[in-house]
């Protein structure tokens, strides 16, 4: 347990506390800017902005880390413009931890013209359209630049919804580039670099590809390549199998998972780390997140529904504003869309923080069950990939 | 409700209204300017974001034209709009229109006013009106008003007209008020019409006088169609008219060196849309309104050197929602690898931790945090304004403010 090994890197994990009955953990991480207590869910800044609130809001509302894109942040205001500015840190005067990805995944998921060889990505600017070429080097090297805490590796992005040779290519394809990128780093000392497991759906080559990595010494893993669109019965078993074989003692990032009870069972399932754009996205289409699912607060229904969006939630919105206020201003104000952003930012964050909490206390079964059944009553019953997920680490729902 | 002027200079009164209606606590210093909000709710901020600013103006202003569609819900809300928006305490003005939106003519009748909010048009009857005002339960409010005047080529009929449908909608909001339960504190604010007709403004000035209502707006300036020295005379006349215990407010004028001319005709009170038309724009007010000098800025403000920003500037005639210069264009390329503050000597939240390089970011990935930034700084610096702007007149020194404002017009020969 702890640092025992000898570190070159930024981070320590320390295990606070196991469920004794799941893979639930509750670590605390020490990165350069501040502990980072997980199981933790990251908001996206994608621009070196998180949606219309300030860094101040996000501080008070008890955030740790937050993420910025490479992709758009090196296209515009360009790694050199932030390094000048002391790193994305300085540019946007964020005073606590942030992870940057490593760009090739909005590649190949914005840029329909994107090509992929050993060398890198290959694309063209959809500003002035030059050709780039994205090396796990130059992502690096832009990572740097920016200064992050934790950087990820460039990976080698197939759909998550394709099978065949090609999905075992790119697995080791990004293994080579984790070699590539340890190699670039310049700031092991303070900038963590994660590696990324691949292997699409393919248990065989997920566990090639865990084994490979875990023999390198990286600072902590994030699971990759799910999340895009594939069964939930393949992702939570890609998942599981993942946190398997990853070491105890480092942190691992399941990326872009964010919707509530794929957090919750994912936690079960030994992970740490989440991160997803849904929360602050849907809350600029009016959709505010509540313990029983969403409410659309555009829609008529709330024009006289006079109580806060959640009467039990403590964010500065639901401690001033009722339903009907922000229906009423959302066409006229872009503040409707603060205001639930806020809030949906807070109801993630607070969600993780009573995860974390029955985690140390040893009742994390029992909050899965009060939170499933909050969640899904009166709604046909609990999805399956669900019951099942939790099965397998020992969490029966009723 | 009740004015106290302490000091008149040159035609500018300085003063300060209090007990401005539930709120017995607030001042609201003249000359001086009322929140300006979207809905209800200043724009692009939170609670919070809205209190990084200092020194709030004790009034906010509502319209009808962003409210009237929510008339049913406030109706059922029961406790007011200031309730219903998540500020009980603060004090509401509630106008017609949003000095912000021009709306089209050719509406108003002899019976009905329209305003046009999200939803399109919505026409009212003086019952309607009043029944709206008692669902938002304003402390003071405009009474209704045809000011449909104010494109150019008005006929002296149609003044008329809009002076006498004025007048007769405001005898029957005043009549209609004393029947509604949730009115009777709230403060009738006389509308003052007769666009450019010297002979209409005084009539509609004298005779809204007469009538018991607390303070008076000066509605048809908004529009920029008459020349400067017209409007000094029209205002000056009105001002003749009416009593002096009474607050003059005046729709639709916020540049800083416009604010001056009728803050020396006699004008108590603004709005403030101006700083949220600079934010729309992705601008940020960077004009210098410190009359106190020292001597060596004096000599690089008279050779217009202090403001390089302004400078540069396209100097072109400056038109409704157009850049003045009294403020920098943030969406220039210059300021791209710009590492200061918006202003070096400002002390927003803005100022004090972003720099104009990162806004700068804002505007060109089009991200929303660059409207709050700006809506936060520029309100801050144009509350600041009125701050100066009354201190000089405390001072004695309101000619070295309008100097130094005069001064930092852009260079355009027909101006200097
Ligand atoms: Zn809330
Ligand atoms: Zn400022």
């Amino acid at each position: 347990m702890g640092s025992h090994t000898e570190r070159t890197s930024a981070l320590v994990l320390r295990v606070v506390a196991e469920c004794p009955v799941s893979k639930a953990r509750a670590c605390e991480l020490s990165l350069p800017h501040g502990p980072v207590h997980t199981p933790v869910f990251m908001p996206v800044g994608t621009q070196g902005t998180l949606k219309g609130i300030t860094v101040d809001q996000l501080e008070a509302l008890g955030c740790e880390i937050c993420l910025g894109n490479t992709y758009h942040l090196g296209m515009r205001p360009g790694p050199e413009l932030i390094k000048k500015a002391n790193g994305l840190h300085g540019f946007m005067n964020w005073k606590r931890n942030l992870l940057t990805d490593s760009g090739g995944f909005q590649m190949v998921s914005l840029i329909e013209l994107s090509e992929v060889t050993e060398e890198g990505v290959k694309f063209r600017s959809p500003y002035d359209g030059k050709e780039i070429l994205l090396t796990p080097e130059e992502s690096i090297n832009i990572q740097n630049a920016l200064g992050s805490d934790i950087m990820m590796q460039l990976d080698d992005v197939v759909s998550s919804t394709i099978s065949g040779p090609r999905v075992e290519e790119a697995m080791h394809r990004s293994i080579r580039w984790l070699d590539r990128c340890i190699k670039a780093n310049k700031n092991p000392e303070r900038q963590n670099l994660f590696a990324i497991i691949q292997g699409g759906l393919n248990p065989e080559l997920r566990k090639k590809c865990l084994e490979e990595m875990t023999k390198r010494d990286v600072p902590g893993f994030a699971i990759g390549g799910l999340s895009g669109g594939e069964e939930k019965d393949h992702f939570w078993k890609m998942v599981t199998l993942s946190t398997d074989d990853l070491p105890r003692d480092k942190p691992r990032y399941l990326m872009g998972v964010g919707y509530a009870t794929d957090l919750v069972v994912c936690v079960a399932l030994g992970c740490d780390m989440f991160d997803c754009v849904f929360p602050t996205r849907t809350a600029r289409f009016g959709t505010a997140l509540v313990p029983w699912g969403s409410l659309q607060l555009r829609h008529k229904q709330f024009a006289k529904d006079f109580q806060p969006i959640d009467p039990n939630c403590e964010c500065a919105t639901c401690k001033r504003y009722s339903r009907a206020f922000i229906h009423a201003i959302f066409k006229t104000n872009t503040a409707a869309m603060h205001h639930i952003t806020i809030h949906n930012i807070a109801y993630q964050l607070t969600l993780m923080r009573l995860v974390r909490q029955s985690i140390v206390e040893k009742r994390f079964p029992d909050f899965v069950r009060s939170f499933m059944s909050r969640m899904y009553s009166g709604k046909g019953g609990y999805p399956e990939w669900a019951v099942e997920a939790l099965a397998s680490v020992n969490i029966a729902l009723e | 409700m009740k004015l106290d002027i302490s000091k008149v200079v040159n035609g500018c009164r300085l003063g300060s209204i209090r007990h401005l209606g539930k709120n017995a606590d607030q001042v609201l210093d003249v000359p001086g300017c009322i929140l300006y909000t979207r809905c209800g709710a200043a724009p692009h901020l939170t609670q919070e974001t809205l209190e990084t600013i200092e020194k709030m103006p004790a009034v906010t202003q509502v319209t009808l034209s962003t409210l009237a569609e929510h008339q049913e819900v406030l109706e059922d809300y029961k406790a007011g709009a200031a309730s219903f928006l998540g500020v009980p305490n603060s004090v509401l003005y509630c106008s017609l229109h949003d000095p912000a939106s021009p709306f089209p003519t050719g509406f108003m009748t002899n019976k009905t006013v329209s305003v046009w909010g999200s939803g399109g048009r919505i026409e009212m009857t003086p019952s309607k009106f009043m029944a709206l005002q008692a669902a938002v339960k304003p402390d003071w409010f405009q009474s209704m008003a045809d000011g449909d005047t104010s494109g150019q080529h008005t006929s002296w009929k149609r003044v008329r007209k809009s002076v006498d449908r004025t007048l007769v909608f405001l005898d029957e909001c005043l009549k209609l008020q004393k029947e509604s339960p949730n009115l009777k504190n709230s403060q009738v604010f006389g509308v003052v019409e007769g666009a450019d007709v010297l002979e209409e403004r005084v009539r509609s000035a004298q005779e809204t006088a007469k009538r018991p209502v607390a303070g008076f707006v000066l509605d048809g300036f908004q529009n920029h169609t008459m020349s400067k020295e017209l409007q000094s005379k029209l205002i000056s006349a009105i001002m003749a008219e009416l009593p002096d215990d009474k607050p003059r407010l005046i729709q639709g004028i916020g540049r800083p060196d416009d604010v001056l001319d009728c803050v020396e005709a006699g004008v108590d009170l603004f709005e403030s849309f101006f700083p949220y038309q600079v934010t729309e724009r992705g601008c940020a007010l960077s004009f210098n309104y410190s009359y106190q000098i020292d001597p060596e800025t004096e000599v690089l403000i008279k050779n217009n050197i202090v403001n390089d920003e302004v400078a540069g500037e396209s100097c072109t005639e400056v038109l409704e929602g157009q850049m003045t210069s009294f403020e920098m264009d943030l969406k220039d390329k210059r300021y791209c690898d710009d590492f200061s503050p918006l202003l070096h000597d400002c002390s927003c939240y803005c100022c004090r931790n972003h720099t104009r390089a990162y806004i700068h970011h804002l505007l060109i990935t089009n991200e929303l945090l660059s409207g709050v930034l700006l809506m936060i700084h520029n309100f801050h610096h144009y509350f600041g304004f009125f701050r100066s702007l009354r201190q000089a007149l405390q001072d004695g020194h309101l000619d070295k403010l309008k100097q130094h404002l005069v001064g930092q017009r852009c260079l355009d020969p027909q101006k200097t």
